[in-house]
């Protein structure tokens, strides 16, 4: 790879198409999400044919946007010199986890341009580029920290120690956070996605009145919702009167308490010098309020990415695909997507 | 012969053992519809399903992810249809082609797979019981499969001394 390191980054494991053009994992030239909400909202939630089938009417439009951000047409040659060198160094894609049929969609774009330009590509774990979404907004990161990995699919505390180098500390054993908010959501009877109605609920709600439970678990670092929803459920049962926003308030104030204490643990033991959200969750304002909170009283910083860097975009898997490229070079061109693809730590 | 057992569990440790008990009995190619309400334990019923087939990895709620696959023996795939609300979206899970591999297929909020495999699976239904940690789990084999071991269903509940009804 050239001196520039200009990744161009695609991401279709979910709910968005998007695409990303990032210099030198850092420095984001374009960034487009083709946000598909409207399309779920009638739904009801990830609809994995429709997402499929959207992404491949989606993913070359958001590419060429993408392309056009960073000043090149569709061939990855500049407007300005189209007979000029290739202004596109590599091309990474999400391989995983997610639903393979939208996988496969990233991936064989991805794969295509990559082949046609004659640039090496590079399969990303989807969850090892949501480790670099806080240093893309904060290029002053100090590492090691410790990232609180919150969505609707994963609840993860990683350690980045540098670049490409990172543990998992811990991880939920049973349901992920966002999860947790979605469920209590539609069983209170509010919206979907859940997690904004309860953040918004919560705030005329006492989040002292419910006493729920925070689980413990065999690993310190671990973490558990199940119980959690589980209780919410009993407690409304029992409960009949009880008021949808003290629920909310007491259940979100129960989560956040998990999450926080757990944050800090794991920052105290890797010794890290900050600490960073992100994941869909890491938009909830009594999370980014608490974290920050907590963190200042340490003595530590933290990093709040804005709540596009928090949900799936492909900068992040832009910059994850310029590290790996530097610590372990291109990904065969018959490689697949993993469905199934774990977070493990890095070698 | 009947072809349906009930049992009581007092905990989620207890539920996890009956999923245990009923790793016993499934073969490639099965299917179970677990039908339950929110927290009425059907996650824990396959993490103790999962483990006794030899699985290591944690069994976690696919709800978002809507499919995972424990390589046990036979294979599990583990689905959950929370998040859907339309048959067409349960085909395009593509789970036939698990079955025809050799895999056993369990699926959390399963009554939405009903039209397509309620005449030939094991329906668990889960319930809450009258204290908190209390479930009612009600199993019913459909199809002739499941209906000729619907006996050694009920020695596999009495095995796990849990009181089959």
């Amino acid at each position: 790879m050239n001196q520039r390191g200009r990744i161009l980054g695609i991401e279709t494991s979910c709910d968005e198409t998007a695409a990303a053009v990032v210099d030198q994992g850092r420095t984001v030239v374009s960034s487009v999400v083709s946000s598909q909400v409207d399309l779920h909202a009638r739904y009801g939630g990830v609809v994995p044919e429709l997402a499929g089938r959207a992404h491949v009417e989606l993913a070359l439009p958001v590419v060429t946007d993408a392309l056009q951000g960073a000043g090149l047409d569709r061939r990855g040659r500049s407007f300005e010199d189209l007979e000029g060198p290739l202004g596109i160094d590599a091309v990474a894609a999400t391989i995983g986890p997610g639903l393979i049929g939208a996988l496969l969609v990233g991936v064989s774009t991805a794969k295509a341009f990559a082949l046609a330009w004659g640039v090496p590509f590079v399969g990303v774990n989807h969850l090892e580029g949501h480790l670099y979404a806080a240093m893309l907004e904060a290029p002053e990161l100090e590492l090691p920290v410790v990232v609180l990995l919150v969505s609707g699919g994963h609840t993860l505390l990683v350690a980045l120690d540098a670049p490409g180098s990172y543990r998992v500390l811990g991880a939920t054993v049973d349901d992920a956070a966002g999860e947790a908010f979605d469920k209590v959501a539609r069983y209170l009877g509010l919206g979907y996605p859940g997690g904004p109605e309860i953040d918004r609920l919560a705030r005329s709600g006492d989040s002292s009145l419910i006493r729920f439970p925070r689980a413990s678990t065999a690993g310190a670092l671990d973490f558990s919702f199940s119980g959690l929803k589980t209780s919410v459920v009993s407690y409304v049962r029992a409960h009949r009167e009880v008021a949808n926003a003290d629920v909310a308030a007491s259940f979100q104030e129960a989560v956040v308490d998990v999450l926080v204490a757990k944050s800090l643990a794991a920052a105290d033991e890797i010794g890290a010098r900050g600490a960073c959200l992100a994941g869909g969750v890491a938009a909830n304002s009594s999370l980014r309020q608490r974290f920050g909170e907590a963190f200042a009283a340490r003595g530590m910083m933290s990093y709040l990415p804005s709540r596009a860097m928090c949900t799936d975009n492909a900068a992040m898997i832009a910059a994850a695909g310029y590290f790996q490229l530097e610590r372990s070079g291109p990904t065969p061109l018959d490689a697949g997507a993993v469905p199934d693809l774990q977070l493990r730590s890095s070698k | 012969m009947e072809n349906w057992a009930t049992v009581s569990s007092a905990s989620a440790e207890q539920t996890r053992e009956i999923g245990a008990q009923i790793a016993r009995l499934v073969d490639k190619g099965d299917v179970v519809l677990l039908v339950g309400s929110l927290g009425a334990g059907k996650t824990t019923f396959v993490q103790g399903l999962v483990a006794a087939l030899g699985g290591r990895d944690p069994v976690t709620s696919p709800t978002f992810t809507l499919a995972h696959k424990y390589r046990t023996s036979p294979p599990v795939t583990h689905v959950d249809l929370w998040r859907l609300d339309h048959l067409q979206e349960v085909v395009d899970l593509a789970l036939e082609e698990e079955l025809d591999e050799g895999g056993v297929v369990i699926v959390e909020w399963g009554d939405a797979a009903e039209p397509l495999y309620g005449a030939e699976a094991l329906v668990v239904r889960l319930d809450w019981g009258a204290s908190d940690g209390e479930r009612t789990i009600a199993f019913e084999c459909r199809g002739r499969s499941w209906c000729s071991r619907a006996e050694l269903l009920r020695e596999a509940l009495r095995a796990g001394s849990v009181g089959a009804g």
